[in-house]
């Protein structure tokens, strides 16, 4: 599952897969932080509010 | 006073009222709940599936929910990559019903598995060669993905709207909802294909097994096109029960009629590879293990009827209703439609399922019948239910519908 | 993409002489007892049964006194190929949670029960319905004296899991210990010999290295007589069967039906 577990290959196959899968967490995780970070930065008064109008 | 967490602008039936339509559901959800821990605790000996059906009722409700959720991804992607606007009316409902069906998915499986405190085993001790961890790893991540989506509409019912937090956490998730939309569009690729392609590579089963390109059979590719030919008619079907049930219009005709549309054209497509595929099986993989196609379809119920129906009745006859604009425009031929499409989804679902199984390879191995046990309806019923009340009750509390203030004045 | 085939040291396999066998069944009890395999208080649901060793009888369809019967043991066919030219069984590229693998030194399809979630996807992929899944808990209740027969050299397994044929796979490991302790790097053709080859009494069943031109089961793959189950899904199985009766080899395939001649 992970590069430092046992029956990791380095393989084309794991290589592969496995970094779609953490590219994917990864991008998912980042997603959500910028998100979170905004608002608690916009909570702070440290960013502008721009409201948001339905298009 | 409940009233104050309807989303603003619109009306909603008596608590009263909704609490007895809920009651039916419920009494199913209880019935699943009985049935479910009927089979942790005394194994799945409580069920009818053997050893010849290792798949079978909850699999077929499986692999459909995952096809049916569908319209969630592809709508998805419609509105924030191709930019198609005017399906931001249906979005919100579309995601709802994809959660729900992938949530429901993901709650059958853990009954299903034969040692569900393992289901860890399928991510830590990954073979990544099989079609079923491509699955696994696909719907997991994709889950997340959608309840990212369905986060900011929950966020944006009337009451916690007014908390500053919860309503800008909201509008920043939903400023950068194009990048799970993308992420959601490539997970839902690879599983819906993935679900066909562990059929397609079963190369010892006659039946199931299909050539294809590179490592895909190409039952991979059908399955996606016939996922995003069968998703939105599903959640047109949804709105227009919802629609029927709350005698509002929820969304407006331009959307429905665009989805219908697209729909019918990609069913089209997909019948006339499907029906290349079958004729290059027939005189393919099943002439070279020595079988015609009747072979497969001479034992117990699974007769020819099956293909007839998947793609002539539920195939060829919705896919003409839906490119027909006379046809679609009305609402009686559209449910129709959607609903036949939906079945012959269901159908081929089915097929590569239980067929696959139930037609024995070796000449002398006999056949033998298989019916549900009341727990396997219980559980598989039970994600109906859950559905049904997550719905009613997002319905109720949440602005799933954009359009419906303005589509549903109050004088 | 076809994965490159690796030369195995051994390629373990089974020949069983059709024209011997006379369906006692004393293979299957030898099975069962050698590997602790469950039972069911009843026994008659043949669907959820487990059989590692597995019985079928045949007939060639013709009235008395052409009517002839055949007896077929069916244990894992240990398959080489995937029926795409990959060079493993079918049920071992399914499998979700590497809890089937091939040993590459013996040909040997085991199964780590610890490690099966009990998805059942390897049970769909074989054609042979080789595998078997514990439907129950297993049944071996104190007292009744099912637990006497119980071995140590095999785990039980249970619920919830699925178990086939092993070629008795914990023999080969107590026959390989036995060369080590005495100071040998192979083992002998009688050293290692699976429960039913050991039990039958008519002598139907051999079992050796396919890869050894000195074992017996090398030559007689050889014969005239020998085929083996669906060879058109291109499987590959490692047990072959030998029968002088052109209908029973009939019965190991499917044909279409310009492909027959017809019989005499």
């Amino acid at each position: 599952m992970t590069p430092f577990s046992f029956e990791w290959e380095w393989d084309i196959g794991h290589i592969i897969f496995f970094g779609f899968l953490y590219l994917c967490l990864t991008v998912i995780g980042l997603g959500l932080s910028w998100a979170g970070i905004k608002t608690v930065l916009q909570l702070l008064g440290l960013l502008w509010e721009k409201d948001l109008e339905e298009d | 006073m409940e009233s104050a967490l309807f989303p603003e602008g619109v009306t909603r039936c008596s608590a009263k009222k909704f609490f007895l339509w809920t009651l039916p559901w419920l009494l199913i959800l209880a019935w699943g709940g009985v049935s479910a821990v009927l089979c942790l605790w005394k194994a799945l000996n409580q069920t009818n599936m053997s050893n010849i059906f290792a798949f079978a009722l909850w699999i077929v409700f499986d692999l459909g929910l995952i096809a049916l959720g569908a319209g969630a991804f592809f709508t998805g992607f419609l509105t924030y990559i191709i930019g198609k606007k005017e399906l931001r009316d249906i979005l919100n409902a579309a995601v709802i019903i994809g959660f729900i069906c992938y949530s429901g998915a993901m709650a059958i499986l853990g009954i299903d598995i034969g040692q569900p405190l393992r289901g860890w085993f399928i991510f830590w001790h990954a073979n990544i060669h099989s079609m079923l961890v491509e699955v696994s790893f696909c719907i997991t991540c994709y889950l997340i993905v959608l309840s990212i989506e369905f986060l900011p509409i929950i966020l944006e019912n009337r009451k916690l709207e007014e908390i500053k937090p919860i309503r800008l956490f909201g509008r920043n998730l939903h400023a950068i909802m194009a990048v799970f939309a993308a992420t959601g569009t490539f997970l839902s690729f690879f599983h819906q294909g993935s679900l066909g392609g562990m059929f397609g590579v079963m190369y010892a089963r006659p039946f199931a097994a299909r050539g294809g390109f590179y490592i895909w059979p190409w039952t991979f590719f059908l399955f996606i096109l016939s996922a995003i030919a069968a998703g939105p008619c599903f959640t047109i079907l949804i709105v227009k029960i919802a629609e029927k049930l709350t005698k509002k219009k929820l969304v407006s005709d331009n959307t429905v009629q665009f989805l219908a549309r697209l729909s019918g054209f990609l069913l089209a497509t997909y019948l006339i590879l499907k029906i290349a595929d079958t004729i290059g099986w027939i005189n393919g993989e099943a002439h070279r293990a020595g079988l015609r196609f009747m072979d497969f379809y001479k034992e117990g119920p699974y007769g020819v009827w099956l293909p007839i129906a998947e793609i002539g009745i539920c195939g060829i006859l919705p896919a003409i209703m839906l490119l027909i604009p006379k046809l679609r425009k009305q609402t009686k031929w559209l449910i129709i439609a959607c609903l036949l499409n939906c079945t012959g989804i269901i159908l081929n679902r089915f097929s590569f399922i239980i067929v696959t199984l139930a037609i024995p390879v070796l000449p002398f191995e006999r056949f033998w019948s298989y019916l549900p046990t009341w727990q396997e309806w219980g559980v598989a019923l039970a994600s109906i239910a859950y559905g049904v009340l997550l719905f009613s009750v997002a319905y109720r509390y949440l602005p799933v519908f954009p359009k419906e203030r303005e589509l549903n004045p109050i004088s | 993409m076809k994965e490159k085939h690796e030369k195995p040291l051994h390629r373990y396999g089974m020949v069983i002489d059709l024209d011997k066998c006379t369906g006692c069944g004393a293979c299957v009890v030898a099975c069962a007892a050698e590997n602790n395999v469950s039972v069911r208080p009843d026994e008659s649901d043949k669907k959820r049964f487990i059989s590692w060793m597995q019985l079928y009888v045949i007939k060639n369809g013709k009235e008395y006194p052409e009517a002839e019967v055949c007896y077929i043991p069916r244990p894992c066919m240990h398959c080489e190929e995937d029926g795409h030219g990959n060079p493993h069984p079918p049920c071992v590229t399914v499998c979700v949670a590497t809890a089937t693998r091939v040993d590459i030194n013996t040909g040997i399809v085991s199964q780590i029960p610890t490690r099966c979630i009990g998805c059942r996807y390897c049970q769909a992929a074989c054609p042979y319905h080789a595998r078997y899944f514990n439907w129950w808990d297993a049944y071996f209740p104190k007292g009744k004296g099912l637990e006497r027969y119980l071995s140590p050299e095999i785990s039980v397994r249970m619920r919830g899991v699925v178990e086939k044929c092993t070629f008795c796979h914990h023999r080969y490991m107590r026959a390989k210990r036995k060369a080590q302790a005495e100071g040998r790097k192979e083992i002998r053709e009688d050293e290692y010999i699976p429960a039913c080859a050991e039990a039958c009494p008519a002598g139907a069943i051999t079992f050796g290295d396919l890869n050894n031109p000195k074992h017996k089961v090398s030559q007689l793959i050889k014969s005239p007589r020998a085929f083996r189950l669906l060879e058109r899904l291109n499987t590959k199985p490692k047990v072959y069967y030998l029968s002088s009766k052109e209908w029973v080899r009939r019965m190991a395939d499917n044909y279409l039906p310009e492909e027959l001649k017809p019989l005499t």
